[in-house]
């Protein structure tokens, strides 16, 4: 018994096996799971009709478009914000220290509730009503870390050679950013976009601390249904949040192939 | 000029993402309730925190998230480190297929692996409680702790493990002996990795925690959150973490910077 057993894990690669099962139950079956489910009804048989409550109910709808509204509007906002701080901490004749960039990374790893909640004390404090407004800040100053350090990574990895190259071939600054650093930092850029639209389409409780309970984002639509025991209904609409994110992804992957090397990690 | 402009930028920047934190942390030194009353210079907030006789139920939500962290990035830690080693022996088309499931949990957005948990342990029939908050927390880690031990062994000469065993090590001793010793700077950066995920996780937690009065700290904070008003010991609570967390990763980085410039 004890000869079969070391046997078996003399090949190295039979070590997979503990971690394929692992995955196999609580990855694989669960997500078949919220495939199951958005195709049935609570009797356990087959139907479309989560799918149409969600086709006819202008309600789920409105909050959908909604949410890829405000996801789309922060992140661009972070990309705007952030680019420009990326590309500042990446110059070494500007002289920023590591501090500084430890010091832009360091909000990520605080609590995101912790981070929110001090967001809306912010804005009591300010007297500034928590709404549309509150939201969107909220949003971008939760998310904006996630958009300048992936950037900053691919700036400060970026061959500077072609810059001079650029430069001497008589490209004025800003044809040498557009031409030459911006295409160049691509891989940063959709690997920066990716990690701020995909939280800010999924989050909830949120949108909720921020604006005291008067928006409502998709994410917030889907834990209700499941707090409320309609599992069918709210599998149905995971379902529609990871076809749009397998989109998302697609397209970024099509851009770049190297999105990771931007990554955090 | 140009050099102005641009430091100007940044430190506007950083004032805009540190004034909430900056808020909480200047409030977290007087008593009152609602945050924005200053009621003069107080420390009552800290002391009631860590008050010995009744212990704060905050005090004890935060132990809970530090128990389900330790416990769930050991295990991820060892879980991974083994299933890296073995992924890395695997055929070209077997290991593309594994890396390709290890990568779902950290491209799904936290809300979908939580619900995907949620009906698994509803449709197991599994009632909900802090082993099955650890479960998913391991679900989530695992991944990243492959994803750190995977490139040392990719640097490790693939020699000397068969050589171990040619001079008459078992497997384990060579494990222990040869390879564990090569991957260890893996294990510790992916366990770190996993701890500070665990400690950060809010979303798959809630789909997974039950309804049994078990706490982290992220769901005590949304549930207060939730009743409108805010415990104000989270004031104090949040300034320790937030201070904590900022002399780590400065002095992380200044050791680091030594070791580079060494």
């Amino acid at each position: 018994m004890i000869n079969t057993f070391s046997a078996f894990f003399m090949r190295r690669r039979n070590w997979t096996i503990p971690y394929v099962l692992f995955l196999a139950i609580f990855v694989v079956i669960p997500l078949i799971l919220i495939v199951y489910y958005a195709f049935t009804n609570d009797e356990g048989m087959f139907t479309l009709v989560n799918f149409r409550k969600f086709m006819i109910h202008p309600e789920a709808i409105n909050t959908f478009v909604y949410s890829v509204g405000i996801a789309l509007i922060t992140t661009i906002l972070c990309l705007l914000l952030g680019y420009p701080a990326a590309w500042i901490l990446s110059q070494a004749r500007f002289n920023t220290s590591r501090t500084m960039v430890v010091l832009f990374i360091l909000p990520m790893w605080v609590n995101i509730l912790i981070r929110t909640l001090a967001t809306v004390a912010l804005f009591d404090f300010l007297n500034f009503p928590l709404g549309e407004g509150a939201l969107i800040f909220g949003m971008v100053y939760n998310f904006l870390p996630f958009m300048i350090y992936p950037i900053y990574n691919t700036l400060q990895k970026m061959d500077h050679s072609l810059i001079e190259a650029a430069q001497d071939l008589g490209a004025n600054p800003l044809q040498v950013f557009i031409k030459a650093v911006f295409p160049l930092s691509m891989p940063g850029v959709v690997s920066g976009i990716m990690m701020v639209f995909m939280p800010t389409i999924s989050t909830f409780a949120i949108a909720e601390l921020l604006t005291m309970n008067n928006i409502k984002l998709f994410g917030t639509t889907i834990q209700e249904n499941i707090n409320n025991g309609m599992w069918n209904y709210g599998a149905a609409l995971s379902l529609i949040m990871l076809l749009l994110i397998g989109i998302t992804g697609l397209f970024s992957n099509e851009s770049s192939d190297s999105a990771n090397e931007g990554g955090l990690i | 000029m140009v050099r102005y402009l641009a430091k100007g930028y940044l430190w506007a920047l950083l004032v805009l993402l540190y004034s909430p934190i900056l808020i909480i942390m200047i409030f977290s030194f007087t008593e009152a309730k609602v945050l924005g009353n200053w009621t003069g210079f107080s420390t009552k907030l800290y002391s009631s925190l860590f008050a010995g006789n009744v212990q704060h139920s905050l005090v004890s939500a935060l132990w809970n998230t530090f128990a389900i962290a330790m416990i769930a990035a050991t295990v991820s830690t060892l879980l991974g480190s083994v299933a890296a080693i073995g992924i890395f022996n695997l055929k070209a088309r077997a290991r593309n297929a594994v890396s390709f499931i290890n990568n779902i949990p950290m491209l799904n957005p936290d809300i979908i692996t939580g619900i995907s948990l949620f009906l698994l342990f509803v449709s197991l029939g599994i009632s909900q409680g802090f082993t099955t908050v650890v479960l998913a927390h391991i679900t989530f880690c695992t991944p990243y702790v492959v994803l750190s031990v995977m490139p040392r062994l990719k640097q490790m000469n693939q020699n000397i493990y068969e050589a171990a065993l040619d001079l008459g090590a078992t497997p384990f001793q060579a494990l222990r002996k040869v390879i564990f010793p090569e991957i260890r700077p893996g294990m510790i950066s992916g366990f770190i990795l996993a701890f500070t995920l665990s400690i950060d996780d809010f979303a798959v937690t809630i789909f997974t925690i039950g309804n049994e009065g078990l706490e982290t700290l992220s769901t005590f904070i949304y549930a207060d959150a939730r009743k409108g008003g805010l415990t104000p010991e989270l004031r104090p609570l949040s300034t320790i973490i937030f201070v904590t967390v900022l002399v780590l990763l400065i002095v992380i980085n200044k050791r680091a910077e030594k070791a580079k410039r060494a």
